[in-house]
């Protein structure tokens, strides 16, 4: 019924318009009036409008300005942050003196110079100083911001220190995690082939993971052993599809399986101790004041890190390891005090479209002041003082710093119910929004 | 108009058909203004396509996850489910919107319109080189956007990349459900495209090197035809590098290949690909990517500097230096492709090479921007409705314009890469100047298309609707994308786990964008009206109602085949003689010979 409305709506709203072009056109006839005769009186009212639109433009301008502020995410929480947000300041006072000038000089042109019966526009068809000048005033400037960028561009990318703490941020659809380099420092060596999403997701590499996965690939559920009884058993019925799918299946493993039993040949487990005590997270804890070193992969398509309180930004590209270094300046607990927000919580977004859930891609970060920090850290660490007896992964609850975490879940889980209220029939969006909760690393099973 | 063309033909046999059936006039017309009216109906069609997308996604943005029928009308209870959109066709509205706008409106609506309808118009030539080439050009354009359209009704959704179509997302219909079918199409869609644009491209350059009437030396061009053979030039020489990305794509997707593929596990699958990389893709992608903005841009300049200088009464300003300045946009934007990357994982010493020579380009823009303020000064302005959107272009040009300057800082970029600071740009810069200046192109030389004249109230009352519409739009993004907001997200809520302040902003602003996106689409209904209604009711065209010096408007109202009864006009001077001092009229036609002791300019 309301489509109907809104349709005779429609109907009726185009033939009142074609009425008033009908009477539009009988008057002009009367008047003689021609379309590409423009009268004074259409000139000096879009004249006026002109001038009118600089103001609205100006005023709605400075009115967005002062309500949200130019840059609403809150003071940079990094040490590079501060200077990027000098340098944004002032090019930002840069274009925003020439965005007032030249749209004034235009709008007030066009309002000032409108046809006056009688004065005739003035022949002026170069002046080569006047180019001159346009031209070298914008280089001059546009040179002071080249130098100005490039120099902060090579400190932002410029190698690590030496001492910063590797922290390697895996992403895949549709969630993070954090894979800390241990007490050596050093992150052990991957290989993806390596993947078990049960005991080993971040595919790293030691004697026992590459063992582990030859006996997957070969004998595991769905290994290559498994897929030929079944491809092979006369009793089992298969559509083309799903046979047609099984057969390449069952080609991909047997060529992943001869690159798994040459990666067992090469490998001499002399790495295997900087992998051992390795430790994964589903929140990036950091500490204020440190430096730090990130890398970055991807296990399926191309996903980016987005830190925007930390001013930081990488994409992760499947096949290949990007990099990017930061020092965090403001602990969580400050920016919530600058903020004045209990529960405001810096935050890890995907910023580099991924999938349907693109949007609910994020991994809270917590910066820890030193003492805080140090505190999770031993939680974490200690038990791979000895790699040779520990377990990969050690799963210990971080007790520090899980408060903030806890938080957020709580107003998470709330949310959820409030969601899961208001669309009862959308199961599926519930159980995207459970993978997007993680957890499922730090509950991998020790053993 | 039979006899008309009959009498013209008389003088040249070249164009040898003389009974035109219906096919061969309104079809598979090998004339230059048919095919130009052609891409130009095919381009609104689907431009009206496109912007629907846009206020689907709005809806959603503005107000997620509530019901409206709006949604489930259009979308059906597959891709809205109780009126509420799906994630999925988020991302595919988003794409095609996307492909859409920038492709099939810009680039062969507002390059394919003009420059077929305008260049052997303005140069002074019968038809266009080649007009069965021509013809196959607005035939490749059609068919793929037939393509692009059907693609929006396929089971598995349309291609859901974005428009940059980055893999391995758009490889592995595992990762997402466009990718499956929905992206074969894309891939063929635009394959198709590329190749209309290239035959097209190639007939511009041709006919404006080769096909220039008795006088008309390249610097008596107008700076339309200078825009669009550069235009022409950068699609020749970068569209091919699109088409190698497209298909290396397709071979990864179909022949099992790793151009772009390594090291992936999607869907708990363990794919063999390796040692591919997917910022070849977007090496690939970006050497036209960019390209393509000046080629979406350079035509509606050139657009705009006719339309400003023949309604300023003015000859434009610093005719040469507006020339050099289209050279030099297009010679630098061959080698700035890398500015899309910075945050990519490039070598960052590359990314500082790409930060100053895309800088570079704020120069020649700058220059541009100065000459059109200062062939306003002084002048005599005539507000025609096309006039109005020229200089609405000129501010939005600038405005887009120094926010480019922040997105070019690579330092500053990795603040605001792949945000709505990012979106408000180009929009404002790319979208919103060009569709200002095709929209001044429709409109001063609709009486050239059609013989009619457009009613200049309702282009007013369109004018002002656009342009605060638009502003309204794009103007409050910057600020959304400052605050953080990445772009491409389905649903802005998330941010009330983390942010508080920040998801309040946003909601507020996302709400105000909505609706000066529907006031402004619902403005477009105007401009359909006034456009069809005077197609077939507008009052009768005179021959040069604007007053203008360029060749087209010596030619009869009445098309003809071949263009000028007769002779060829001869060309005396430039295009821009207007209020010449001595002169009795406040405009001098081209074909005007210069009087005695009279100086060219």
């Amino acid at each position: 019924m309301a489509k109907l409305f809104v349709l005779l709506v429609i109907i009726l709203g185009v033939i009142a318009l074609a009425q008033l072009m009908r009477v539009y056109e009988l008057s002009s006839k009367l008047t003689n009036k021609k379309e590409n005769e423009i009268t004074n009186r259409d000139n000096r009212l879009n004249a006026k409008l002109m001038l009118g639109f600089m103001l609205f433009l100006f005023i709605g301008f400075i009115w967005l300005m002062l309500k949200y502020g130019w840059t609403g995410r809150g003071p940079a929480a990094s040490v590079h942050g501060e200077q990027t947000d000098w340098l944004l300041n002032l090019n930002f006072v840069i274009i925003i003196i020439v965005f007032f000038l030249t749209n004034a000089l235009l709008f007030v042109f066009a309002w000032k110079y409108v046809k006056k019966p009688g004065v005739p526009a003035f022949y002026y068809p170069h002046n080569n100083k006047l180019e001159m000048v346009w031209t070298v005033i914008p280089a001059i400037v546009l040179a002071v911001i080249i130098i100005l960028g490039l120099r902060s561009w090579n400190e932002v990318t410029d190698d690590a220190k030496d001492d910063a703490i590797r922290v390697e941020l895996f992403s895949y659809q549709f969630n993070w995690n954090a894979r800390y380099a241990g007490v050596d420092n050093k992150l052990g060596k991957y290989d993806y082939k390596l993947t078990d999403d049960a005991s080993n997701p971040l595919a790293l590499m030691t004697t026992e993971t590459i063992d582990k996965s030859i006996e997957l690939m070969t004998s595991g559920p769905n290994g290559i052993e498994d897929l030929e009884a079944k491809l092979n058993d006369p009793k089992l019925v298969f559509s083309d599809k799903i046979r047609t799918e099984m057969e390449e299946r069952l080609a991909r493993k047997e060529q992943l399986i001869r690159l798994l039993h040459q990666m067992k040949a090469r490998h001499t487990g002399e790495t295997d101790k900087q992998a051992m005590d390795d430790f994964i997270t589903d929140t990036l804890f950091l500490c204020k004041g440190e430096n730090y070193e990130f890398t970055f992969r991807s296990k399926d398509v191309i996903h980016s890190a987005y830190i925007p309180h930390l001013r930081a930004q990488m994409n992760t590209v499947p096949g290949a390891i990007t990099r990017f270094k930061l020092t965090p300046s403001m602990t969580t607990q400050e920016m919530r005090e600058e903020k004045n927000d209990e529960n405001f919580n810096y935050i890890l977004m995907c910023n580099k479209i991924c999938g349907g859930a693109h949007y609910n891609m994020n991994m809270i970060v917590v910066v820890l002041d030193k003492a805080e920090y140090k505190a999770w850290w031993k939680l974490k660490t200690e038990g791979a003082k000895d790699p040779a007896n520990s377990k990969m992964y050690t799963t210990f609850p971080a007790t520090f710093g899980e408060s903030y975490y806890k938080t957020l879940q709580s107003a998470q889980e709330e949310m959820q119910k409030e969601l899961d209220a208001a669309k009862v029939a959308e199961e599926v969006e519930g159980e995207e929004g459970e993978d997007a909760e993680g957890g499922e690393v730090e509950g991998a099973p020790a053993a | 108009m039979g006899a008309v063309a009959h009498e013209a033909h008389g003088h040249h046999d070249d164009h040898g058909h003389h009974e035109e059936s219906f096919v061969s006039k309104y079809i598979f017309s090998q004339d230059h203004k048919m095919i130009g009216k052609q891409f130009l109906m095919t381009a609104v069609f689907m431009g009206v396509v496109a912007m629907l997308l846009s206020i689907l996604f709005r809806i959603q943005l503005a107000w997620p996850g509530e019901e409206s029928e709006f949604l489930s009308f259009f979308l059906g209870s597959d891709w809205a489910p109780n009126g509420v959109l799906s994630e999925d066709m988020y991302l595919g509205l988003v794409t095609i919107h996307g492909t859409i706008m920038v492709f099939f409106l810009l680039t062969g609506g507002l390059s394919g319109t003009f420059s077929n309808l305008l260049i052997p118009l303005q140069v002074g030539a019968r038809d266009m080189a080649s007009g069965f080439l021509n013809m196959l050009s607005y035939w490749f354009f059609f068919i793929s956007s037939v393509l692009m359209f059907v693609s929006l009704f396929v089971e598995t959704g349309p291609a859901m990349a974005g428009w940059t179509i980055y893999p391995p997302l758009s490889a592995l219909p595992t990762a997402v459900q466009g990718s499956g079918m929905g992206m074969t199409l894309w891939l063929f869609s635009m394959s198709i495209f590329i190749a209309s644009s290239l035959i097209g491209s190639l007939n511009y350059i041709v006919t404006v090197l080769n096909l220039r009437t008795k006088g008309m030396s390249m610097t008596r061009l107008p700076l339309t035809i200078w825009a669009f053979f550069v235009t022409a030039i950068l699609g020749v020489l970068s569209f091919p590098v699109l088409l190698s990305a497209a298909v290396l794509l397709m071979m990864d997707r179909m022949a099992g290949t790793s151009f772009y593929l390594s090291d992936i596990i999607v869907q708990g699958e363990m794919l063999t690909q390796h040692g591919g990389s997917p910022l070849l893709y977007q090496h690939l992608f970006w050497f036209l990517g960019h390209p393509e903005v000046y080629i979406v841009l350079l035509p509606a300049l050139g657009l705009s500097s006719e339309i400003i200088s023949t309604n300023s009464r003015k000859p434009i300003f610093g005719y040469r230096a507006m020339i050099g300045s289209i050279l030099a946009i297009g010679f630098l934007s061959f080698i700035v492709w890398g500015h899309h990357m910075f945050v990519t994982g490039m070598n960052p010493f590359l990314g500082s090479v790409f930060v100053f020579t895309t800088l570079l380009i704020a120069i020649p823009s700058a220059v541009k921007v100065f000459n059109y303020i200062t062939t306003l000064w002084r002048g005599s302005i005539v507000y025609t409705p096309a006039m109005l959107f020229a200089i609405g272009l000129v501010s939005t040009f600038i405005t887009g314009g120094v926010t480019g300057i922040i997105l070019a800082d690579s330092a500053l970029d990795i603040a605001i890469h792949d945000t709505y600071f990012v979106v408000a740009h180009f929009h404002i810069v790319m979208g919103m100047s060009a569709v200002l200046g095709m929209f001044a192109g429709v409109y001063h030389w609709f009486p050239k298309m059609y013989g009619k004249m457009m009613n200049t109230r309702l282009g007013y009352a369109h004018f002002w609707i656009t342009l605060i519409g638009a502003y309204g739009v794009f103007f409050p993004m910057h600020f959304v994308g400052l605050a953080g907001a990445p772009r491409r997200y389905y649903d802005y809520s998330v941010y009330e786990s983390f942010d508080g302040s920040t998801f309040e902003m946003m909601m507020d602003l996302n709400v105000i964008i909505t609706i000066f996106a529907i006031i402004a689409a619902l403005g477009q209904i105007l401009f359909l009206f006034n456009f069809f209604y005077s197609i077939f009711r507008g009052p009768k065209a005179p021959q040069n109602p604007w007053r203008s010096n360029t060749l087209e408007w010596t030619t009869p109202v009445e098309h003809i085949h071949g263009n000028w009864p007769g002779e060829l006009p001869t060309v005396h001077r430039w295009p821009y003689d207007y209020s010449k001092p001595g002169q009795e009229e406040d405009f001098v036609p081209q074909t005007v010979p210069l009087a005695e002791g009279e100086e060219e300019h």
